[in-house]
């Protein structure tokens, strides 16, 4: 759970403040559960809200939709996929990764992805992570990062292409470890 | 004709909102003829598939690990 909010937020202290303050909140909560799975259900679904009232505050410290070099640097890698008339260049072309269902067993995979999270730049993350794990609808992440939809739909592009690059770099392509 | 890059656009958004008729009509005719993007297509997917289940792995599959 520490893992997880360390991943959302980028930040040890506020993310163990986080889990913490969800801890406390489940305890005062005095709900009975079925089972260890019901409680930590229950937890996670407190800590999501920390974690979702956190970024909200940073948000209004920090511009989310302005550029930085590490997206800027993104895009220039993802121009240079393309040839001249916007396809693929032969050598960029996207291949087939396999069996998802076997990628996903496979605990070392785990790791791969979490580095290859991790080297997102910071709000190009959150905003990725917004969606994809807390699951808001995009309406919805734009709006409580003041971000327009356009704005949003280039960030998450540019998230899954980052994402994609870097498993396709360290995990699906062997003898390549380089992010 | 919808480009490999407009294309990749598209099949990003296709996991935000819903694609109009006339974008799915341009990306499937595109897709039909290109390999490149119909397995970028599938990467999305597995991206997408990759994320709930790291998502299950932390919320209750997860008792092995110490963290929680």
């Amino acid at each position: 759970m520490l893992k997880f909010a360390q991943l959302q937020l980028r930040d040890a202290a506020l993310a163990e403040d986080a889990v913490q303050e969800a801890l406390v909140a489940a305890l005062a909560g005095e709900r009975s559960f079925s089972g260890r799975s019901a409680l930590k259900t229950w937890v996670f679904s407190i800590l999501r809200n920390k974690i979702v009232d956190l970024i909200r505050v940073q948000s209004r410290t920090t511009n989310v939709s302005a550029l930085g070099d590490d997206e800027a640097d993104m895009d220039a890698t993802f121009e240079a996929l393309f040839k001249d008339n916007a396809h693929w260049r032969p050598e960029a072309r996207p291949f087939g990764w396999g069996d998802p269902a076997e990628t996903l067993r496979e605990e070392r995979f785990w790791e791969v992805f979490e580095t290859c999270l991790n080297h997102l730049p910071e709000k190009t993350a959150r905003v990725f992570m917004m969606r994809e794990f807390l699951e808001f609808e995009t309406d919805e992440v734009c709006r409580e990062l003041s971000l327009t939809v356009s704005n949003c739909n280039v960030i998450l592009h540019r998230a899954r292409n980052g994402l994609r690059r870097c498993l396709e770099g360290s995990w699906f392509a062997p003898g390549v470890s380089a992010c | 004709m919808l480009t490999c890059k407009d294309a990749t656009r598209l099949m990003s958004e296709s996991q935000d909102r819903p694609l109009s008729v006339s974008e799915k009509l341009q990306l499937e005719v595109h897709l039909a003829m290109c390999r490149g993007c119909s397995n970028f297509r599938e990467q999305m997917n597995f991206l997408r598939l990759a994320c709930r289940r790291f998502m299950q792995r932390r919320n209750g599959d997860d008792d092995g690990s110490s963290s929680s």
